[in-house]
């Protein structure tokens, strides 16, 4: 068992037929995720790279019981992909768009609160279960099957974190890109929760950011009902205030939402943290010798 | 994306937020101009530039004649405010706004901001206006009030209610400042804001409640649906270099370090900031190229780094996903026909394409030294600032 993807995850594109939707949905596939079609409105009826394309979501749920949507729409229009999979009730939705202005967001957020659907993203690599399931824009040959989830707000440290991993030999369950916008669908403690319930993984790596306090109801969280192990490090304690460091989300508004900040919490609740992105995997490997 | 004071107060205005008569001024004449054109006996002289904490640093003067206002506006237009906003090189005044005077009875702070942790745009008020919000937060945390509001109802008119009683308001002033919070999400909503600051709010001694200042700031991913406020844009407030990197689809923050970064994604970025500092070097800079870059935008990337002045030292730090190493090479390599390079460069690239991106480099005939992964380039690009810094001693 792993988290959110596996082998039965079914998945279908929306904003297929774009040059990034299409050769991100085709890296899945070659990967071995079981892709069977996409979404563009217009080009219902048609077959692209061998795909059957739909006009409507509702109807390419229907016709290929897919159960997982990768958003690749432009984040003018990303909102209403969003709001129109979970119309579908496809029952995980997974937006890799960045972009999407906060207020759409603030409206998706709500909606999808009430509803059966969950949502990664937007602004994030996707989700990968090394070995079976890659849905996102993450190079798949850096990962390898294994006990190590790993949590993240960010693309790229992301694979740094996962490299440093594969490099000694320790396996990944699944990898989630959560986002680095300010409003996202699932959160950290959202993904702490099935790591915790999930036996396949034995340690936790959190990678987060400056801005907001996630990483702060992270910490609590795992304080109060994680048991397992888990290795942190905080991008931009070298980030000045009030700038806007690339990721939306990532901008010290206030006192609490700096590195050092979270940090201390995240050191008073049990968390290994490491301030040098080098040393992820090293920690991890001396968590889990802990353990043993 | 930033505006002007006197631009938030012409977009509160069409919200219903009332704000005091005045105009704008970029000569002293002009300035006594509207001065005399709105009459009375007191007026204010209010430094426009993209920056708090004007009113400290000597840009905001109460006048009490004609002649004060040309004083006023005389020392402060072109004048170059150094605010704890600004850094210090400070920003020169080119405009200046003139407002009739008034007579403030009690002074609020008014904001709405987003809550991140629920979803949801919150008001921030307090009865202790015209002092930093974080001041009030850290003095008397009791004086805060904040009221989350449901997106889907918006401001309904308990919301009023509930921030003017509990700001301690009374009589019909309550029913002017109720206007004021409706007035102030529905811009905040309508113009996609980020933030939406009135500090003070002031209720005057005939009931009157009125903005005397304003900040918004705006979301610049909804900009494409606000022409309005795009028209607002002064690209004489931004910096030349960031202004220029984002029209490339960059991400550039100019620091006071030495050494220059060029890193894909904003993670991995700031990332690579931390580990020169803890290693005891100085970032220049924060360049994201993201995810998508044309080998254009690499080369842009790079000649932003080269032009730099305070550059010693660079450190390309590249995990390719989609972005493949062969393109950024290939950009370095063009940037590097243009722009000498005279500084120590430590390149890492891993990920898509890595083998190709090597050859590239080393085919090239740049002097390139070459790095392991992350903490190998930060150890690499520290060492080679200190010999190169031994060199010139």
């Amino acid at each position: 068992m792993t988290i959110l993807i596996n082998r039965d995850s079914k998945l279908i594109t929306v904003g297929f037929t774009g040059k990034q939707g299409t050769f991100h949905s085709l890296q899945s596939r070659d990967y071995g995720t079981n892709f069977v079609g996409g979404v563009t409105p217009g080009k219902g009826g048609t077959i692209h790279e061998g795909f059957p394309v739909f006009n409507t979501v509702s109807e390419a749920v229907r016709k290929t019981e897919a159960n997982v949507a990768m958003i690749f729409v432009p984040a003018k229009f990303a909102a209403d992909s969003i709001l129109e999979c979970m119309d579908a009730n496809v029952p995980l939705v997974i937006a890799i768009t960045e972009g999407i202005p906060i207020q759409d967001m603030v409206k998706v957020k709500a909606a999808i609160g009430r509803s059966q659907t969950r949502l990664i993203g937007p602004n994030c690599p996707g989700v990968i279960t090394p070995g079976e399931c890659k849905i996102g824009i993450m190079p798949g040959h850096i990962h390898m099957p294994g006990k190590v989830g790993v949590v993240s707000r960010s693309g790229t440290l992301t694979y740094e974190a996962v490299y440093q991993l594969t490099q000694r030999e320790i396996g990944q369950s699944t990898c989630v890109g959560i986002g680095g916008d300010p409003i996202v669908g699932t959160n950290f403690i959202d993904v702490l929760a099935m790591f915790e319930k999930d036996p396949e993984t034995e340690a936790v790596v959190l990678i987060g950011e400056i801005g907001g306090t996630s990483e702060i109801e992270a910490a609590k969280w795992i304080r109060k009902s994680m048991t397992k192990p888990v290795v942190s490090f905080i991008a931009g304690a070298s980030a000045p205030a009030g700038k806007r460091m690339g990721h939306a989300g990532a901008i010290i508004s206030g006192g609490d939402d700096t590195a050092e900040a979270k940090y201390k919490i995240l050191q008073e609740c049990g968390v290994t943290i490491t301030r040098s992105p080098a040393e992820i995997g090293q920690k991890i490997e001396e968590v889990l010798k802990n353990k043993q | 994306m930033n505006v002007h004071e006197h631009q938030a107060k012409e977009l509160m205005r069409k919200f219903g937020v009332p704000t005091l008569n005045g105009d704008i001024a970029t000569t002293v004449s002009e300035a006594t101009g509207v001065a005399k054109k709105l009459g009375g006996k007191n007026w204010v002289v209010k430094a426009q530039i993209h920056a708090g904490g004007r009113g400290k640093a000597g840009g905001v003067k109460l006048a009490k004649s004609l002649a004060e206002v040309k004083k006023h506006a005389t020392e402060i237009l072109g004048k170059t405010l150094v605010t704890h906003q600004t850094g210090s090189e400070g920003k020169e005044v080119k405009t200046i706004l003139v407002e009739e005077g008034c007579d403030i009875k009690h002074e609020y702070y008014l904001a709405i901001v987003l809550d991140r942790s629920k979803s949801k745009l919150s008001f921030i008020a307090s009865s202790e206006g015209g002092v930093e919000i974080e001041k009030i937060a850290k003095e008397s945390p009791e004086k805060i009030i904040s009221v989350t509001v449901d997106p889907a109802t918006g401001v309904t008119p308990f919301v009023g209610r509930k921030l003017a009683y509990g700001l301690g308001m009374t009589g019909k002033v309550v029913g002017e400042a109720a206007k004021v919070f409706k007035g102030l999400y529905d811009l905040y909503v309508a113009t996609d804001c980020t933030i939406a600051e009135i500090n003070p709010l002031v209720t005057t001694k005939t009931g009157s409640v009125i903005a005397l200042d304003a900040k918004l700031n705006f979301d610049d991913n909804a900009l494409f649906r606000n022409e309005d406020v795009q028209n607002y844009r002064d690209l004489s407030e931004e910096s030349k270099e960031e202004s220029d990197a984002s029209d490339f689809g960059l991400s550039y923050i100019s620091l006071d370090g030495n050494i220059g970064c060029m890193v894909n994604g904003a993670g991995l970025a700031m990332g690579t900031m931390d580990i020169i500092k803890l290693h005891g070097g100085e970032p220049a800079n924060f360049l994201d190229v993201g995810g998508s870059a044309t080998q254009e935008a690499i080369e842009k990337a790079f000649s932003i780094i080269l032009s730099d002045d305070k550059v010693e030292a660079i450190l390309i730090n590249i995990f390719g996903g989609i972005m493949k190493c062969d393109l950024v090479a290939a950009g370095i390599v063009g940037a590097a026909q243009h722009l000498h390079i005279k500084v120590p460069l430590v390149v890492r690239l891993e990920g898509t394409n890595v083998t190709l991106g090597k050859k590239i480099l080393k085919e090239s005939a740049l002097e390139i030294i070459p790095a392991d992964n992350l903490e190998d380039g930060a150890v690499k690009v520290i060492k080679a600032l200190e010999s190169k810094q031994d060199e010139e001693e």
